[in-house]
């Protein structure tokens, strides 16, 4: 009873955190996904000197972790004369980390394409960039999407690293309610429930989208 | 290169973590798969629960459950065991998925012809399903142990002395604070490497049949 309370209490300022989460969370994605799409593009091209840079950049960004990603950019990048807020740091990071992780979704999307679509569009006469622009990608990023949420999904516990740079989000209000209680068992439980609120209904989303895409694959 | 070494020297705990957790997590994982599979409704529904809630949680956030949460009153413990058993528990719910998968991958048939010759559900699993299924497992095993290299980073949160908190320590006590993180990432990708490319020999040798 007493827990259930303190709960309600404190779910106003856990709630202004997971605000926060989910804004670094959609703005990494937001910057992220484009920038993984250009690179899948990218690491197609014939000119090896783009496309090493470009498969460097992504094994590089999909090989270190993000928390690795986050503080050198936070505590790092200073030295190098680039100071960012925690906010922007983090958005910063998380859309570095999603664009290399995407691409290489993104690239498989693409690359499940049937052969015959292409080879129908170049019989249509259809220049390469119109091509990849109205027959691969539409169809490349419908077949990417369910894996491209579950990464969403991932992106937003991923964020939750952000407290390491004294950003508000949720885990920095649970430890922070935590130790002014002492009560960090109830607080850090109430911060996992609200990540399960998110995280379990997205898994199943994306296990439905799954199911309705292989439908009629099979 | 003194940097460097400090970083070096801190390696085998990044292991130590990784390996520990990561072997926690393959024996729990097996009775967590069972569950999917029982007759009960119950059972699976638990089962499907503790999955889906171990899945769930950002596990730095399950680490600090376990570290400061528990730790407050509940269990006194070190970092380090309460690291091993967070990213072991984490990577129990992981892990069951893969297996789970990998049993969906052996032909009903298999179960029909060992009922057919009248083996038990033991011996079934033990010397016909397991096998099968254990090799279409693999390379998912080894997707998860290169997550789980990099996920150890986060113990360090709770002052487990490995890379991530040499690095740390390191760029907020000297004058250059880019290069700690660079020589930590370069460590990472250099342990995970190897990982991945034997990743995706196993999923090249392992795919019998299958065209990949």
């Amino acid at each position: 009873m007493e827990t259930l309370t303190n709960w309600l209490e404190w779910s106003p300022t856990m709630l202004q955190g997971l605000w926060v989460s989910l804004q670094v969370t959609l703005l990494a994605l937001l910057f992220g996904v484009p920038l993984g799409l250009v690179l899948a593009v990218l690491s197609g091209f014939k000119n090896r000197v783009v496309k090493w840079i470009v498969i460097i950049y992504i094994e590089v960004g999909r090989g270190m972790p993000a928390l690795v990603m986050l503080q050198m950019v936070y505590f790092g990048l200073p030295d190098a004369g680039i100071v960012l807020s925690s906010y922007t740091a983090t958005v910063v990071a998380l859309a570095l980390t999603t664009s290399a992780y995407t691409s290489e979704i993104i690239r498989a999307g693409l690359r499940a394409v049937p052969e015959g679509e292409i080879e129908a569009a170049n019989a249509l006469g259809l220049k390469s960039s119109d091509t990849m622009r109205f027959i691969i990608a539409p169809q490349g990023f419908r077949i990417a999407l369910p894996t491209l949420l579950g990464f969403a999904i991932l992106i937003l516990q991923v964020s939750s690293l952000a407290f390491t740079l004294g950003l508000p989000e949720l885990l920095s209000q649970a430890y922070s309610i935590g130790a002014s209680t002492f009560q960090y068992l109830s607080a850090l439980t109430l911060a996992g429930i609200m990540y399960l609120i998110i995280t379990v209904p997205g898994g199943w989303l994306v296990e439905g989208l799954e199911k309705r895409m292989s439908r009629h694959l099979v | 290169m003194e940097l460097f070494l400090k970083i070096l020297a801190a390696v085998p705990m990044t292991l130590l973590v990784t390996l520990a957790s990561f072997t926690l997590g393959a024996v729990i994982a097996l009775p967590l798969a069972a569950t999917r599979r029982s007759r009960f409704i119950l059972v699976r529904g638990i089962g499907k629960l503790i999955i889906d809630i171990l899945r769930g949680v950002p596990p730095v956030v399950f680490v600090f459950v376990l570290f400061f949460g528990l730790g407050a009153d509940i269990i006194r413990w070190e970092p380090l065991p309460a690291a091993i058993v967070g990213l072991g528990l984490i990577s129990a719910g992981q892990l069951s998925e893969i297996y789970r998968g990998g049993m969906l991958a052996v032909h009903r048939g298999q179960y029909e012809a060992s009922a057919a010759l009248g083996l038990t559900g033991a011996s079934t699993f033990a010397s016909v399903i397991g096998p099968q299924a254990f090799r279409v497992a693999i390379p998912g095993m080894v997707t998860w142990l290169i997550s789980l290299l990099k996920d150890s980073s986060i113990v360090s949160t709770i002052g487990v002395v490995e890379m991530m908190f040499i690095a740390n320590q390191s760029a907020r006590s000297s004058a250059d604070g880019l290069m700690p993180f660079v020589i930590a990432a370069i460590m990472y990708i250099a342990l995970g490497t190897p990982l991945a490319v034997l990743s995706r020999w196993l999923e090249k040798k392992l795919s019998f049949g299958r065209s990949a």
